[in-house]
């Protein structure tokens, strides 16, 4: 089921019970933060156990956008969905790192086909909780 | 060293700074800085820009191309008429938070280019001028 | 710093103004070192104008014994500008000194007609004149040197980032074996086209081998520890081969702490382990 984009709304794509964003435009703040809540409330209605943020498209990553995909790894570990973000850009790893910005311990991958394979990996290996509902997680990931 | 051009751009808003990172962008091409300068150059006036938005209503960014003995580079100046930053020092270390959250920006931004000059007073404002250099 | 009397040489210089500017413009013309598809008379002319008003107000207590001396900035200033100029249109250093140099003779001649009957402060003002002039010329020598250090410098980056000799030794496994000296730009250069040849080759594993490098500083190795942060960040990793005993103690000594990453002695180690992480694993098989 693909929710239908509004106007100013980026996209969130749903492949089995893993959802994907691909960020291809820069954000202005309140984008970011729009896709944030929107993600959260996805990850909770599909019941979806990873999420890939795909921001290979983007040029610049500053202080505000970084921190913002961290909290929302953040806040999708809480639901039960891991997080991996793909495709950060040689220049934007490196001007991150000047920036002294850490991504905290978000795994990261170079493609979505990479990123994917990163999640059925650590999921293989984590505890699953019996039952269908993913809001809490036995254990960390 | 000589001003070759220059620019002035206001920006208040999430839209000002979007706009400004592309001007940026574009100056910074122009100049003929490669790709991971272009990002650095954008990501710093993206932070600054920012600072100016959130914490000060807004400011007036002034984009500037040097010469200077067969090197060019891009100065950038953000000026605001804010409430000022009352201790330079300690907002230029990073993680700062008063609540004024100006966090890693200032320092990350100097972080970024070759030179940074900055210039605050509590009450009247603050400017904030970074160079890179090809 | 040496004096002379104060109507002198700016003294000189204001009332023959026009035919000064005439007689070195003559010379300039018939000079060898002339090169009039690269600059106008007219651009001349106004070149010569500017320096000699410059001259002027440089000059106007003493003549400067020194050339950092701060009356002398404007003149300074303006031939900073114009030999910066001159060089981006293909002068050489010579020509771009003879600018200086060929006022000499029509100056002094003027000088000689003014103090004719002082023989002795002729010759004391021509030669402070001299010396400064002098020092200008080869002033603009230096400008010169400097500015076309920068031009070859900003080539050699280019260059080096050409000839990057990064290879692909498996499967999503790249080297790259540096060799000399490294300096600060140099590193930078190289590990940016690093890391942008792991996304266009899909590695996510990089060996940077420094088997042939005599010596890292403190920058070096901050520059290495950023690349391996940032090709975490992307989702990769480096591990650093070929660390001899001499720089590992040296990388000790310095503080720099490389705890965090995977450093192997040769680059065979380095490839077994970065094999096994890429998930291969590779067993000799009978001889046929």
């Amino acid at each position: 089921m693909m929710r239908e984009p509004a106007a100013e709304r980026i996209p969130i794509l749903k492949m089995g019970d893993v959802l994907l964003v691909t960020i291809q435009v820069e954000m202005h703040d309140q984008l970011a933060l729009t896709l944030q809540n929107d993600l959260i409330e996805a990850i909770i209605r599909e019941h979806a156990r990873g999420v890939l943020i795909d921001i290979s498209a983007l040029e610049v990553v500053d202080s505000f956008i970084g921190r913002v995909i961290r909290d929302t790894a953040a806040m999708s570990k809480l639901l039960g969905a891991l997080t991996v973000v793909v495709g950060i850009r040689p220049a934007v790893a490196i001007t991150l790192v000047d920036l002294g910005l850490s991504l905290g311990d978000v795994p990261t991958a170079m493609t979505v086909e990479k990123g994917m394979e990163l999640l059925r990996f650590a999921r293989a290996a984590a505890p699953q909780p019996a039952g269908g509902e993913g809001e809490h997680e036995r254990g960390s990931q | 060293m000589s001003v070759a051009r220059s620019d002035r751009v206001a920006v208040r808003s999430g839209e000002d700074l979007l706009h400004l990172r592309q001007m940026v962008r574009q100056w910074a091409v122009d100049i003929g800085f490669g790709l991971l300068d272009q990002t650095r150059i954008v990501t710093a006036a993206s932070e600054l820009g920012r600072n100016m938005v959130d914490f000060a209503g807004g400011g007036v960014v002034r984009l500037e191309e040097l010469a200077d003995l067969g090197r060019r580079g891009l100065r950038l100046t953000f000026e605001d008429h804010g409430p000022g930053i009352p201790d330079v020092e300690l907002a230029l270390r990073d993680g700062y938070s008063t609540g004024s959250g100006l966090g890693l920006g200032l320092g990350g931004a100097r972080r970024l280019m070759n030179e940074f000059s900055i210039a605050s007073k509590v009450g009247s404002g603050t400017t904030v001028a970074i160079t890179r250099w090809r | 710093m040496s004096k002379t009397t104060a109507p002198g040489l700016p003294d000189v210089l204001a009332r023959h103004e026009q035919e000064l500017l005439d007689d070195w413009l003559h010379e300039q013309l018939a000079a060898a070192t002339l090169r009039p598809e690269l600059m106008s008379e007219e651009e001349l002319r106004q070149q010569s104008r500017e320096f000699l008003s410059l001259l002027r107000q440089a000059t106007a207590d003493v003549i400067p014994g020194d050339i950092r001396d701060p009356r002398g900035e404007a003149v300074r200033e303006m031939l900073r500008e114009l030999t910066r100029n001159r060089v981006a249109r293909g002068f050489t250093v010579s020509e771009i000194a003879a600018f200086v140099f060929s006022l000499k003779q029509p100056l002094f001649r003027r000088l000689a007609e003014e103090f004719s009957g002082d023989p002795k402060v002729l010759v004391e003002l021509i030669w402070e004149t001299n010396v400064y002039l002098d020092r200008l010329g080869l002033y603009t020598t230096e400008v010169y040197h400097k500015s076309r250090e920068q031009v070859i410098a900003r080539q050699q980056a280019e260059l080096m980032e050409l000839s990057t000799p990064v290879v692909q030794l498996w499967e999503g496994v790249l080297a790259i074996p540096l060799i000399g000296t490294l300096d600060s730009a140099r590193t930078q250069v190289v590990m940016e086209s690093l890391l942008q040849r792991m996304v266009d080759t899909g590695a996510t594993i990089a060996i940077i081998d420094i088997t042939g490098v005599p010596t890292v500083d403190t920058n070096v190795a901050k520059h290495l520890i950023k690349t391996v942060t940032a090709a975490r960040l992307m989702g990769a990793d480096c591990f650093i081969s070929g660390i001899r005993p001499a720089i590992a103690q040296t990388i000790v000594h310095l503080g720099v702490n490389l705890s965090e990453i995977v450093t192997k002695a040769t680059l065979a180690d380095a490839l077994a382990l970065a094999l096994r992480k890429a998930g291969f694993r590779i067993t000799r098989t009978e001889k046929p």
